[in-house]
């Protein structure tokens, strides 16, 4: 007798997935490979196709085309209740006539999970996301985030492959949200659990995840770490779409950076020198800088940092964006109007694909 | 809004008045039926509990007012099978003419009850009447059923569309079947407005009196037309008073509840 562990290491594989609705084509083949206990993002705007990707692994939706893979095991044609998934859902979805312990346990009871022990892991779940004390309330009971956390615990109880979570913090308030991420960041390594999350907040993307993919038009814009996505935008659509799109092109790129082509430099890394003089280049440019002559369109005081909209000489226009490590907003509201010079090494401007 | 001191009385007047219209006759029967005068006169000249008495031994009555519960129970329980399936396909799934559909369910509470019984019973001396079913409690049951399908019909479908379809997502992808998701999610999602629906219902068919007629045939008698045949029989006239005020405190009961079910889930 000899046993095989299946280990597979990916827990989602999707292959050429499509959905049209009618006419719309809302996801245009999307292939993407998560891999077991990452934590990982689908970025995009509304209507990228992201939460229907999402839709379509839980089983909510049927695929068009292509195939959804868990853990190796294909369940394209599989109905939600016949796949190792939990849906942490954006508005909670919480059964409003049952309490905080029944919804949890509600996983364990449909699969007939004896009482003592579903009562046990529903408590230990209720813990885990700090709601004790609260299992004989209904939801109508709780706030925001408590509801939040009860729709947590009521999918992790189940112990699922992986876990979807479709714009999880979207309705808590910025405070709470950011404790969220946090929690969640926390919970996660805690449980080793592969999480996949959809959201359409491009920070909450950046700071809480493994990986991201960018949705844009039904499709895969790009997938990386959220470095690589942020320094090194694949398109113009993600170079937009994640952070400040900072885009030079056409003249400006042959005057300022002597190629042809579209280039991304994000704001923060643009110094912002005061320049009395129009004729040369600045003396303290090294020779891995460019640098751009430019007026001054609009400064903006942002505490910890100001924002700088400059217009080129050579046409276009960047934001640049400079930490007040000295200046005060008295110093920088005066400069509307004045002659500056941006400055960066040339291993931060990236071409861009269309 | 703030309003003057005269307006706030003379709308006060107005919805005195009102409301006035409408009880002091019932509170008049209500008095009336423990009137010891068998005429009526007014004021009373002395209070007894005979007509109720008599009420109770009438066996006509009870007769009656059994007929009526079988027609009530009988078309509730139609109007709760008919209708909840009819809304949840209306609400549910997307099929060639359903706006006329939805439409054609609802239309038998607009129709006049005239036209409802004169067609029925066209209808059933026509096609039942050939295999030996006559008209009788059966023909009133379904020809009730026709308007309590409406108000089980509105009652779900505003639930279903409340409620949406999200919670029993929720509930299949915590790995219930199809079934176990109606039994613990759906039905007592829906119960509240079942129950407001059926006892709505329940109240139509019982005092209905049009539909009735036309469809009882000779030996089916429920309350109402009891009520409509003994009203103008002299001696009979005290103990319709007694059902009249029976009626009245029977129903205050279900309708009061009828309106606070229809409120209660949903409102968080």
């Amino acid at each position: 007798m000899f046993s095989v562990m299946p280990q597979s290491e990916t827990a989602v594989r999707l292959r050429g997935l499509r959905k049209e609705f009618g006419t719309v084509t809302a996801v245009d083949g999307v292939d993407l490979d998560v891999q077991d206990g990452e934590f990982f993002a689908m970025l995009g705007p509304s209507g990228s196709g992201k939460t229907t990707v999402l839709r379509m692994i839980a089983g909510f939706e049927t695929p068009t085309a292509g195939s959804v893979e868990l853990g190796g095991r294909d369940v394209t044609r599989l109905a939600p209740f016949e796949r190792d998934v939990n849906t942490v859902f954006q508005d909670y979805a919480l059964f409003p006539h049952m309490s905080v312990l029944d919804n949890v346990e509600y996983g364990l009871r449909v699969k007939k999970v004896r009482r003592a022990e579903r009562r046990e892991r529903a408590l230990d779940a209720l813990r885990s996301v700090r709601l004790e004390g609260m299992e004989g309330r209904r939801p109508g009971q709780l706030s925001g985030g408590q509801r939040q956390r009860v729709a947590l615990a009521r999918a992790l109880v189940n112990r699922p492959r992986v876990l979807l979570l479709d714009e999880p913090l979207g309705a808590l308030d910025l405070k709470l949200r950011e404790e969220m991420q946090v929690e969640l960041k926390a919970l996660q390594r805690e449980v080793g659990i592969t999480f996949l999350f959809v959201t359409h907040d491009q920070e909450e993307a950046l700071t809480m995840s493994d990986r991201v993919a960018v949705f844009g038009h039904g499709r895969i814009e790009q997938v990386g770490t959220p470095a690589e996505i942020y320094e090194r935008p694949a398109s113009a659509f993600v170079a937009g779409f994640v952070g400040t799109s900072n885009l030079v092109s056409g003249e400006a790129a042959r005057a300022v950076l002597g190629r042809d082509g579209t280039f991304s430099i994000r704001p923060e890394k643009l110094r912002v020198v005061l320049d009395a003089s129009d004729a040369g280049p600045a003396p303290d440019v090294g020779s891995d800088e460019h640098a751009a002559a430019g007026t001054v369109a609009e400064v903006v005081y942002a505490g910890p940092a100001t924002r700088f909209v400059v217009d080129l000489d050579a046409g276009g226009r960047l934001i640049a964006l400079q930490q007040n490590l000295q200046v005060s907003s008295m110093d920088v509201t005066g400069l509307r109007g004045a002659r500056v010079r941006l400055v960066w090494q040339r291993r931060h401007e990236f071409a861009i694909t269309s | 809004m703030n309003l003057s001191r005269p307006a706030r009385l003379l709308f006060r007047l107005v919805l005195a008045a009102g409301l006035a219209v409408i009880y002091v006759p019932l509170l008049v029967v209500l008095l009336n039926s423990v009137n010891a005068d068998r005429t009526f006169g007014w004021p009373p000249s002395g209070l007894t509990l005979r007509w109720w008495a008599a009420a109770w031994d009438s066996a006509g009555l009870r007769d009656a007012l059994w007929t009526s519960v079988q027609a009530g129970l009988g078309a509730t329980a139609v109007a709760l099978v008919l209708g909840t399936m009819a809304a949840f396909a209306v609400q549910r799934y997307r099929f060639f003419g359903r706006d006329t559909v939805s439409l054609l369910i609802i239309l038998p509470i607009a129709l006049p009850g005239i036209v409802t019984g004169i067609a029925l019973n066209n209808a059933f001396r026509a096609v039942l009447e050939p295999f030996g079913v006559g008209l009788g409690l059966f023909t009133v049951i379904v020809g009730h059923a026709t308007f309590c399908v409406v108000t089980v019909y509105n009652n779900v479908l505003a639930r279903l569309r409340r409620t949406g379809t999200r919670l029993e997502e929720a509930s299949a992808d915590l790995g219930a079947d199809t079934f176990t998701t109606f039994r613990l999610v759906t039905f007592p999602m829906m119960r509240s407005a079942l129950l407001a629906g059926g006892l709505l219902a329940f109240a139509l068919s019982f005092d209905e009196i049009i539909v009735t007629t036309f469809t009882a045939g000779a030996g089916v008698r429920t309350l109402p037309i009891w009520i409509f045949e003994n009203l103008f029989r002299p001696n009979q006239a005290p103990v319709v008073n007694v059902v009249a005020a029976a009626l009245i405190l029977a129903s205050v009961v279900p309708i009061y509840l009828a309106q606070r079910l229809s409120g209660e889930v949903g409102t968080h």
